[in-house]
């Protein structure tokens, strides 16, 4: 290879000008073809990534545009209006926003402690050989699409409810003076109870995968030196990971509330469709995706459509905020550690 | 009870705590796929995979909307997979410091979870809307806007994961960096890339939101992407909403195909991920 390398420029050498610049303009060309396909690809990944904020802008302006209709014939009291009237074209969105938080509340009152506890088993009690298919296993649980936990919950889950949770909770607190009213009315399976438990089943892979990544980011001699001087597996938990852990565990809270706060069809399935607010949580209610899923291809009217694209543009705007602080939080995270 | 004992005491209960929930999250996954298997396996035959779907009453299968997913899934990654992984390559190869870079990483992470009802609705307001029918079309292009953010993701980390002594010793030869990144980066980072595709076809292949509004449903067997084409998993939710017996077993195959196809995808997506690790 060397030789023949050397021969070439010795020959070149050797010969008369005419050759070298030959070989010196098709090397410029080339070098030419390279740099503009280099300028031509740059260019287009740039435009990639700008795409992607062209979308959410997009999302956000479609979103408006189709919402204007409702949002100038009802004004403010689209938000804080229980009313939800087809017929009279009357439209307000206070029961599906209060079925929306209140589902994603109780999901997280389950999710979190569960989440937490199976981190902590994860990272602190459990052998090293199954950590990682455990962990695998719980992630499969985030990968089943949210039409199998709707179908499942009506099928299997709220019959199980009806029979068992439900009777037993108007049981226990039906003559309890305050909480009576949480549980009151019949035990119907479907309802806002059901629909948590699934939101709640559905974002634990969410909050275990994320405070795991965070338990194992705690230096081991931290852990290590509260092991040493006698301290229990919950002593360290409780006063070094946690500490140390603690944004980026509500950062992985905040987005599993993302998630809940979104989610469609596995709470359309379950939660019951009723416009209303109740205080009982065993009541039937709506959401406000389920509602636009339930509604949007019957709605007849522009008012009926536009209301539905407004709920669609509130449910945008809680959940950009919450991941937006779920993100910032993350990020500090990342810095500190890196 | 002294002090020590009540220390070992509260140690033992939450380490009873997090065993139990982690036997619950296992539990769960387990009910969920059992319940699956037992309802569906049973009816499980080859009509399934050759009939169109039936009446109420009549007999059939899912072939009609297995071939609108298998059609809109194909279609939403071709759309999808180019424009992903090109803004993750200008995210960790040519902006790697730029403003731009942080601005789209951020927008990303929350398209990322974001509502995928909302990107039903907006495709319906650009698409549906405009053409003035619902049509296939539409339901691709709302499941290449759920595909974008997922393979940005990917294409971004795994590239940042190639050492950057690859690229030095590329560039000192006189390569141009697209060159660099085509011959040098890719090549490196395939398996990850590949595992990123892989986990966006497992991500719309159960995406049922963004079709209501957009490809909807349609009973009859078509390949016209121009109109309403059927799909799995709206045919599950409009089957099993129904009060027809031999509609929800079909729901219930239906789910049954969804989730192993799913299951199958991610844990082969793993360990493609694994094996790149590794080597």
């Amino acid at each position: 290879m060397l030789e023949s390398g050397n021969k070439k420029m010795a020959d070149i050498a050797l010969s008369g000008k005419v050759e070298t610049s030959v070989a010196a303009i098709s090397r410029t060309k080339i070098f030419g073809w390279l740099r503009l396909g280099d300028m031509v690809f740059r260019h287009f990944t740039r435009a990639a990534a700008v795409l992607v904020l062209i979308i959410l802008s997009g999302v956000i302006i479609a979103l408006i545009r189709g919402s204007l209709p409702a949002l100038q014939a009802f004004g403010f009291d689209f938000l804080i209006e229980q009313r939800w009237n087809p017929v009279t074209e009357k439209f307000g969105a206070l029961a599906p926003i209060y079925g929306t938080l209140v589902t994603s509340f109780i999901a997280m009152l389950v999710a979190v402690p569960l989440g937490l506890l199976i981190a902590v088993f994860l990272t602190e009690l459990c052998p090293m050989w199954l950590r990682r298919p455990i962990g695998i296993a719980i992630e499969l649980l985030a990968g089943i699409p949210s039409i199998i936990y709707g179908i499942w919950g009506l099928f299997v889950f709220a019959p199980f409810l009806q029979s068992t949770l439900q009777p037993a909770l108007i049981d226990w607190f039906g003559n309890v003076p305050v909480l009576s009213a949480l549980f009151e009315g019949p035990p119907y399976g479907i309802g806002i109870l059901t629909a948590s438990l699934i939101l709640a089943i559905m974002v634990l892979p969410f909050i275990t995968s994320i405070s795991r990544d965070v338990f194992e980011a705690v230096p081991a001699v931290l852990k290590e030196a509260a092991y040493g001087v006698g301290c229990t597996t919950w002593e360290v938990v409780r006063h070094v990971v946690i500490p140390f852990a603690r944004v980026g565990v509500i950062g992985g809270v905040m987005l599993g509330l993302g998630r809940a706060l979104g989610e469609t069809m596995a709470v359309t399935f379950v939660i019951g469709n009723a416009h209303r607010i109740s205080a009982s949580i065993l009541a039937p209610g709506t959401t406000i995706s389920a509602t636009i899923a339930n509604e949007f291809n019957e709605a007849v009217g522009e008012l009926y459509t536009s209301s539905l694209i407004a709920l669609g543009l509130i449910l945008f705007v809680i959940t950009f905020i919450v991941l937006a602080a779920a993100r910032l939080l993350l990020l500090r995270l990342e810095k500190r550690v890196g | 009870m002294n002090l020590y004992h009540r220390r070992r005491l509260i140690n033992a209960i939450v380490n009873t705590l997090s065993i139990g929930a982690t036997a619950l999250g296992l539990g769960w996954l387990v009910l969920i796929l059992g319940s699956l298997v037992y309802q569906g396996l049973s009816a499980l035959s080859p009509a399934v995979f050759t009939e169109m779907t039936p009446p109420p009453g009549a007999d059939g299968g899912l072939l009609n909307p297995i071939v609108g997913s298998l059609m809109l899934t194909f279609l939403a990654i071709a759309i999808g997979t180019p424009v992903g992984i090109m803004a993750g390559t200008y995210m960790a190869e040519y902006g790697k410091f730029a403003k731009l870079t942080v601005v789209v990483r951020f927008i990303n992470d929350i398209l990322l979870s974001a509502p995928s009802i909302v990107v039903g609705l907006f495709v319906y307001e650009i698409m549906v809307v405009p053409m003035g029918h619902f049509s296939g079309w539409g339901g691709a292009v709302a499941l290449a806007l759920i595909v974008i953010p997922v393979v940005v993701r990917t294409t971004e980390d795994m590239l940042a994961l190639v050492p950057k002594e690859l690229r030095e010793s590329a560039t000192a030869l006189g390569l141009p960096l697209a060159y660099v990144i085509r011959y040098v980066s890719y090549r490196a980072a395939r398996a990850g890339i590949i595992t990123g595709v892989l986990l966006a076809v497992a991500r719309i292949s159960g995406e049922t939101a963004p079709l209501l509004f957009t490809a909807l449903n349609n009973q009859f067997f078509t390949t016209n992407l121009n109109g309403p084409i059927a799909s799995l998993p709206v045919v599950i939710f409009q089957f099993a909403l129904s009060p027809y017996a031999n509609w929800q077993k079909l729901a219930w195959i239906g789910a049954l195909i969804i989730t192993f196809a799913v299951l199958a995808l991610s844990i082969t997506a793993r360990a493609l991920s694994a094996s790149g690790k590794s080597s």
